[in-house]
């Protein structure tokens, strides 16, 4: 049986972290599991974890209205769900929800955030690792915005 | 003179729409065979003609078929202006004149041995389908096969039943994703880009084959550097207006390249330098 500490040191997004930080990290980690169809979070709400996915798929959606909700972008194995948990006001921007059933690993954001204030090395490892999520999002989202595949594409 | 003819590259010869493929709301796959029992037109994967549409235009088209069948050439043809809602209107019976095939098509040699990704935008899926085919007729001489395939949405999606199909065979990998899907769509919501990540790519091991939008193909060729391919396992498929496809009149002239000529297919270490230069 795989435990919380592997699988968090094999993760390429905790790769090269010290050992030390894993541990820390692992207190604040828990395996969960959400039916497909239900949402993990939701737009609004208090963002006090992000999600290591292990199987399944996550939508990212917004609410429009007189509207279905809109598909942002779809979160798969191996990614990394949220980080609004590292930003103030620490409110959900977006609604997630699982299209398969899915598990995760959920890492407590609040008790993170605390050790970050308090291990600032730490905190700057994650904020490194957060940021290529942001850019690589940032990138994708401005592909998606150019809309290549339209009649002028 | 009749093999003179035949042999000239500036003559279409005569095919007949055999079948029409409605694939999305604009775009259809016409099979062509070829008039009065003329021989077959065997095709390199990513080699194109040049197909006359009598009374409107020529356009230039890849072949979207399988290299296995001599004796048909298949098109798949977005319906964007006046040549091509021209040739899309054609109905099985119709006559049609093809020059070619023409172009240097994808490097199946270079490929051999190894591991192969495909990576397609949109209508950009129909130039490598005939790799695919290739590929799976030829299984043991690759190694695995991974199609990342983006479209705009799940309505703008080629070849259904076949991707389901390529996905079920023995070392192949095909991911779809679609830039806006609604509630219904089950699979990947995003750019094409973001499918890399669940491709376990040894890089070493890969050739890359590219095509789609030239935008895409920037996003594209970034990502599989970074995924840490060599630019010279590279290989893109490159479009301009081509009017002769045989390098006489200069239409797709592309910095010291013609495309018609000496592409459509090049090395990306070729064509870094000029995909970032505006003026090209």
């Amino acid at each position: 049986m795989e435990t919380l500490e592997r699988i968090l040191a094999e993760h390429p997004f905790f790769a090269g972290l010290e050992s030390y930080y894993t541990t820390l990290l692992v207190g604040c980690a828990a395996n969960v599991r959400f039916d497909a169809g239900s949402y993990i979070f939701k737009e609004g709400e208090e963002a006090n974890e992000f999600y290591v996915i292990r199987a399944g798929k996550v939508a990212l959606e917004i609410l429009a209205p007189q509207r279905k909700p809109i598909i942002l972008a779809t979160l798969g194995e191996g990614d990394i769900l949220g980080w609004s948990w590292l930003l103030p006001p620490y409110h959900w921007k977006f609604h997630a929800r699982a299209v398969e059933n899915t598990r995760a690993l959920a890492l407590d954001g609040k008790c993170l955030r605390e050790k970050c204030e308090q291990n600032h090395d730490l905190g700057y490892e994650l904020l490194k690792r957060f940021s290529q999520i942001i850019d690589s999002r940032l990138e994708a989202t401005r592909f998606q915005l150019l809309d290549v595949y339209g009649s002028r594409g | 003179m009749a093999v003179a003819a035949a042999n000239d590259p500036m003559l279409p010869q005569p095919h007949r729409v055999r079948q029409v493929v409605k694939e999305t709301p604009d775009t259809f796959t016409l099979t062509l065979e070829p008039l009065d029992g003329a021989g077959p037109s065997p095709f390199r994967p990513g080699q194109f003609s040049m197909l006359w549409v009598f009374g409107v235009g020529e356009l230039p088209i890849s072949i979207s078929g399988d290299p296995a069948q001599g004796d048909r050439l298949e098109y798949t043809v977005r319906s964007v202006g006046k040549a091509t809602n021209a040739f899309v209107g054609c109905e099985a019976g119709d006559s049609v004149g093809v020059r070619g095939p023409f172009g240097t098509g994808w490097p199946m040699e270079a490929a051999r041995g190894r591991d192969v990704i495909l990576v397609a935008g949109g209508i950009g899926l129909a130039p490598l389908r005939p790799v695919i085919y290739e590929i799976l007729h030829n299984r043991k001489e690759y190694g695995r096969l991974v199609l990342l395939y983006g479209v705009r949405s799940p309505r703008d999606l080629l070849y259904r039943r076949e991707l389901a199909a390529w996905a079920r065979q023995r070392d192949t990998q095909s991911l779809v994703t679609v830039d806006y899907g609604g509630l219904s769509w089950r699979g990947y919501v995003g750019v094409v880009t973001t499918l890399f990540k669940y491709a376990r790519l040894h890089p070493a091991r890969w050739v890359a084959m590219v095509c789609g939008p030239e935008i895409m193909m920037r996003f594209v060729t970034r990502e599989l550097e970074t995924q840490g391919l060599a630019q010279a396992d590279i290989y893109l498929s490159m479009e301009r207006n081509m009017k002769c496809a045989v390098g006489f009149c200069g239409h797709c002239q592309y910095g010291p390249h013609f495309i018609c000529k000496d592409g459509p297919v090049f090395p990306y270490n070729q064509m870094r330098p000029l995909l970032e230069k505006y003026e090209l």
